[in-house]
């Protein structure tokens, strides 16, 4: 299929292939400075991922967020918006799951769902407020989000704080079992590792994701506006409705991946002194995975893997985990800045082709 | 009545640190190069001037030790927004992408080094020699407004200076108009013989020494340390205030004011009798509540340089 | 002429660029006092040449001699220290900064640290006043007219001492009058032992203004003669390399009904001024209806109001009796319009799709590309295929981007997907704008075409030679309305520019029509 050929073909691998050594490689720098043993620590890293069920299954854990954050920049990415407000739209999702959660008692059936659904609401909605005001006021979308990141985060304290407190401690009362997400058979499997619904749903959203861009008339749409919005604008799109529509996609998945951590992985929510940082990290996954499907899935189980296994490299060769953000820093710098990769590897390319060329002759 | 003067020298505090990162924002956007990454410029800064400060001090500096601190930021600024310039400007990459990274970088550079260097500690050590209120004599014995305007930090003084200095620089030198060429219409710039990226580089260098004095200014004269939150949203509140400034001196000045006297409200609410009906968390969504309604009211981005964001490609001219 | 030294001289330059020869192996040569028209086609390779004489391009292969010196050109700076001066087709001003700022920018006159203004608005007074450009040095860039602007990207290059100007397609934007203004400025300049050369597609300015002409077709220099020794004719068949005819086989029109009937439009515009004041005019099905004008006085507008693009305060756009007032873009394109924009990559192509999916661009909503949401991707790959074949779109494939067509590929493209809708009014702005004569004739005959099978055709045009062979009426546009009509079969280019400037009091003059 075409479709699938131009957006992940051979050529778009190596910048990012490139770019992950050179990210080991910085860690790995980085480390030595510190003085610290490089190898010990990355297969300190390599152990703790690998060692027993319940890691892997708590690496399982670790990455779904990172899939739903990773598709929700990816998306605004492709329609030509950059949606940093992931981390604000993914605290507003974990508040409306909190808020079903705790303050109703449904049977299992309903509470569940309606809880998935408010929470990925909040988030959409906390989403739009940034698209609305790009779309109608020319805001910058960048600042704008940054902003909602640092209000949603003390308002979500506020609502626990007001509604929803455990007397005496600084987290919100447990979310009812009938919304709970656990999958209670896996988690036994995995060694008491917290596997969740969510896990599935994530995947399930790299497949909307694919098939909501590149399959469907209101996917084209948001293409066309992301790649041109004058053109979109002439053949007769109404640009300003596929900007907040656009932003409000994305902000259901930031908030699907909030909406887990509390239902699947915590059972409630904390009066949080800095905001989870999966919305970051999503925007790493994004720019990793070159805003495709697959590529968001690939990164974000990479930066999932590396954060998780991080904590091993702490217990294993004294390396602060911390060096996990430089790995990763490092990383989508090269990314982002894949014109300095492709210079580097310019001599290779080169080489190549006339090595190419010699034999042909 | 006190009360009015400590405020408003807490806003001023709070205000210098935004007028640093948006000076340096200035220049940088004034030759065209968008920066986002002026958070991590400041985060940059203010773990340099905690690191420098606390080594001076060890090393017997005394009260010298904080004016080494402010030297260190700006030189680990200007490295670090070297990395913006070489991606941005020599190799032409998104403008704000590489700077969303930046800030990604520099916070995770930071604290790592921070855990490293001083046994695993989420924070630097408690810095001793910082900076000092400085009294204006005579001034100072103005009521309410001579406490307030000045017996200040030497940083408040310093950055008033500056103020004045980038808008003669700006409006009256050659550099300036040079620079702003660069940022309007490249090209025309390129024709005449200016080298569009030496120019480009210089704002954005100039953004990371400003950017990182603003951030040592926050360890130096607030928090006396520095820790992964000590730089919370001012490097964005700062560009917020250089687009409300529309790109001016004077104006971002005035503009950074108005945000720095939101952050100082929330020390000073709980004086007030009708603010403790108010959450606090009201408080502490203040700045970032009245800067995004500031960006929705103000008149959008028409007086951007027009060349802002477009990374310059001869081949096309 | 002046002295018969050569000033510059190009020896066997080559230029090369991935895929394409754009110069190969010129030899040029300039003499002192000397008005030389460059000439050739849209891609010919002129404008490559003159941004290696004046320093932005470097030569792979070739030598440059100024003033019987063998010289490298490595940049701006150097070409200006040779006193090569050159007045861009696309002014290269600053617009918020001042006439003055702009002339000194990069050799400011200083006292201390600061700009001197007053010795830097002296200055530009006294060139000015010495080359007979009036401009006021203190005025804004964005608030003088393009005629001035053109003076003040002249007087740049005289500040800085060029001795040698080259002025490229310096008529593209200006009016008839600021035409003539513009000629005799260049014969001044040679008169005072400037040396120029001009860059030019346009055969009547290459007979009225130079002494000598080098036609260029295809990177190579086909002859260089004095204009004395020839005539448009013979220097248009050298620039196409065959015999061209500008006429367009073009039968008497049959007009029908009126499709598009706009009455008394009013827009807001700028600064106060009315974009559209009062725009009235009518188009009927087989005809061809030509607007003339000077960019900037209400063209785009009109059809901004239109297409729906924007919207008006007054007036009425009746389509075949229905009202399209401000109705929405889909609306409008749903009821009838097609459109060819006047700026293909902006408004007629999403360059990043491909091809194939930007057939669709404003009819993937409707049931045959897709039911339920999703896109038939075989339906649309079937209009692809379909249009790409009967157009004569040349790529390597339907699945190709966009942005890998040339011009007129890509233009081929956009028509073929505007006519596919069958519409009863098509608009055409600009329609040939940096095209090749192949693609230009193309263009041309369709839109001929489509006007015999019935359809209704707006053309905005800068080229009048497009617009004469074209159109079957001619109106002119000036300051947002229609100001007269001129006579479609005989030209009389005095008349129309008189109109285009306003000028509406043309009695007198044979051939003219009322409005």
């Amino acid at each position: 299929m075409d479709t699938t050929k131009k957006i992940f073909n051979k050529s778009s691998l190596l910048v990012p292939l490139v770019s992950i050594v050179l990210g080991l490689i910085i860690g790995a720098i980085a480390m030595l400075a510190g003085g610290y043993n490089p190898i010990l620590a990355y297969t300190s890293l390599f152990e703790r991922l690998f060692g027993s069920p319940y890691h892997m299954g708590e690496a399982i854990r670790a990455i779904t967020p990172l899939i739903f954050t990773g598709i929700a920049v990816a998306f605004a990415f492709r329609t030509g918006l950059f949606n940093i407000g992931v981390e604000g739209q993914f605290v507003m999702g974990m508040t409306g799951a909190t808020l079903i959660g705790v303050l109703l008692d449904l049977p299992w059936y309903i509470h569940g769902p309606l809880a998935i659904v408010t929470g990925a609401l909040f988030g959409g909605l906390w989403a739009g407020i940034v698209g609305f005001l790009k779309a109608t006021r020319g805001v910058n979308e960048v600042i704008s989000s940054i902003m909602l990141n640092w209000t949603a985060l003390y308002l979500a304290n506020y609502i626990v704080a007001a509604f929803l407190l455990e007397p005496g401690q600084q987290k919100s009362r447990p979310i009812h079992a009938s919304a709970l997400m656990h999958i209670d058979w896996l988690i036994e499997l995995m060694d008491r590792a917290r596997m969740h619904w969510g896990t599935l749903i994530a995947l399930l959203g790299v497949a909307v994701f694919y098939l909501l861009l590149w399959r469907t008339k209101q996917g084209y749409e948001l293409r066309a506006v992301g790649h041109n919005p004058d053109a979109a604008l002439y053949a007769g799109m109404n640009v300003n409705r596929t900007i907040v529509k656009s932003m409000m996609i994305s902000g259901v998945f930031a908030g699907l991946g909030g909406v887990f951590e509390v239902l699947g992985v915590f059972g409630n929510q904390t009066i949080m002194a800095a905001s989870p940082g999966y919305g970051f990290d999503g925007i790493a996954v994004a720019l990793l995975g070159g805003n495709t499907p697959v590529g968001v899935l690939l990164a974000s189980i990479l930066f999932g893997g590396l954060s998780y296994g991080s904590s091993g490299m702490s217990f294993g060769a004294g390396v602060p985990s911390e060096i996990v953000r430089i790995v990763i820093g490092s990383v989508i710098f090269f990314v982002a800045a894949h014109g300095i990769v492709k210079y580097m590897l310019k001599p290779f390319m080169q080489k190549r082709s006339a090595d190419k060329r010699k034999e042909a002759a | 009545m006190e009360v009015w003067g400590q405020l408003i020298n807490t806003t001023l505090v709070f205000s210098t640190a935004l007028i640093f990162a948006a000076l340096g924002g200035m220049f940088s956007e004034r030759s065209g190069v968008v920066n986002i990454g002026l958070e991590g410029l400041m985060v940059s800064g203010a773990f340099a001037a905690a690191v420098a400060t606390h080594s001076a001090s060890e090393a017997g500096f005394g009260s010298g030790s904080p004016w080494i601190g402010l030297i260190a930021a700006v030189v680990y600024g200007v490295l670090f927004s070297l990395l913006h310039a070489v991606a941005t400007i020599t190799f032409k990459s998104d403008q704000t992408v590489v700077g969303v990274v930046i800030n990604i970088l520099a916070l995770g550079v930071a604290i790592y080094f921070t855990r490293s260097l001083y046994d695993g500690s989420v924070q630097t050590p408690q810095l001793y020699d910082v900076f000092s209120k400085v009294s204006i004599p005579l001034l100072t014995d103005i009521p309410i407004l001579g406490e307030g305007f000045f017996h200040a930090y030497p940083t408040t003084y310093i950055v008033a200076i500056l103020v004045a200095v980038s808008f003669f620089i700006l409006f009256k030198t050659p550099f300036g108009l040079r620079l702003r060429a660069v940022g309007e219409h490249p090209s025309s710039a390129d024709t005449v013989g200016i080298n569009v990226s030496r120019y480009r580089y210089i704002g954005v260098m100039l953004s990371g020494a400003l950017a990182g004095l603003g951030g040592a200014t926050i360890t130096l004269t607030t928090t006396s340390s520095f820790a992964y939150n000590t730089i919370s949203g001012q490097g964005f509140i700062a560009l917020a205030a250089l687009i409300f400034g529309k790109w001016n001196p004077l104006g971002l000045a005035g503009a950074a004011v108005f945000f720095g006297f939101a952050q100082a409200i929330r020390n000073f609410a709980q004086l007030f009798d009708w603010s403790k009906n108010i959450p606090t968390e009201v408080f502490y969504m203040l700045p970032y509540v009245l800067t995004l309604i500031v960006l929705a009211a103000a008149v959008g981005r028409s007086s951007a340089p027009s060349a802002l964001g477009q990374p310059y490609d001869p081949a096309r001219r | 002429m002046g002295q018969s030294g050569a000033v510059v001289q190009l020896k066997g330059i080559t230029k090369r660029f991935p895929g394409l020869v754009a110069n190969d192996s010129i030899d040029l040569e300039l003499k002192k006092g000397e008005i030389h028209a460059l000439l050739g086609e849209n891609g010919a390779g002129k404008s490559t040449l003159m941004n290696i004489l004046f320093g932005l391009y470097q030569p792979d292969e070739g030598e440059i001699w100024i003033n019987g010196e063998r010289t490298v050109i490595d940049g701006a700076s150097k070409a200006i220290e040779l006193g090569i001066g050159m007045v861009h087709q696309h002014f290269k001003l600053v617009q918020p900064f001042t006439v003055a700022e702009n002339i000194v920018l990069g050799d400011e006159p200083k006292k201390g640290l600061k700009i001197d203004y007053k010795l830097a608005n002296q200055r530009v007074r006294e060139i000015s006043g010495r080359y007979g450009l009036k401009v006021d040095p203190q005025v804004r860039i964005q608030n003088i007219t393009v005629g001035m602007q053109q003076r003040v990207e002249i007087l740049k290059t005289l500040y800085r001492g060029a001795e040698i100007v080259i002025f490229d397609e310096p008529t593209a934007v200006l009016t008839v009058q600021e035409i003539e203004e513009l000629i005799q400025i260049i014969r001044n300049l040679a008169a005072e032992g400037k040396s120029i050369i001009i860059i030019t597609h346009k055969l009547k300015e290459v007979m009225a203004l130079a002494n000598t002409v080098t036609v260029i077709r295809r990177g190579k220099i086909v002859r260089t003669l004095p204009t004395s020794g020839t005539n448009e004719r013979q220097l248009a068949e050298l620039m196409v390399g065959r015999d061209v005819s500008f006429e367009v086989e073009k039968s008497q029109a049959k007009p029908g009904e009126v499709v598009l009937d706009i009455r008394n439009l009013r827009m807001k515009g700028e600064q106060g001024k009315p974009a559209l004041d009062g725009t009235t005019l009518q188009v009927r099905a087989g005809e061809i209806f030509g607007i003339a004008g000077v960019d900037g006085n209400g063209q785009s507008e009109l059809i901004y109001a239109i297409t729906g693009m924007r919207k008006v305060q007054e007036g009425n756009v009746f389509l075949n009796g229905s009202d399209l007032t401000n109705k929405s873009p889909r609306d409008i394109s749903t009821a009838g319009v097609g459109h060819i924009p006047e700026d293909r990559h902006k408004h007629g192509l999403v360059l990043d799709f491909s091809v194939s999916e930007n057939m669709i661009l404003n009819t993937y909503f409707q049931p045959e590309y897709g039911r339920y949401g999703f896109v038939d991707f075989k339906a649309m790959d079937k209009l692809a295929a379909d249009l790409v074949g009967e157009y004569d779109v040349r790529l390597s494939g339907i699945h190709t981007d966009a942005r890998a067509l040339s011009g007129g590929n890509q233009q081929k493209a956009i028509i073929g997907r505007e006519l596919h809708k069958d519409p009863d009014l098509i608009i055409a702005v600009q329609p040939t704008r940096g095209l090749d004569i192949g693609a230009i004739e193309f263009v041309h005959n369709r839109l001929v075409e489509a006007r015999n099978g019935g359809k209704a055709i707006l053309l905005v045009s800068f080229e009048l030679d497009e617009l004469y062979a074209l159109s079957d009426r001619i109106a002119v546009m000036y300051e947002g309305k229609l100001v007269g009509e001129v006579d479609a079969d005989n030209r009389n280019d005095e008349e129309l520019g008189l109109l285009m400037s306003g000028n509406t009091d043309t009695a007198g003059i044979p051939g003219q029509r009322g409005s």
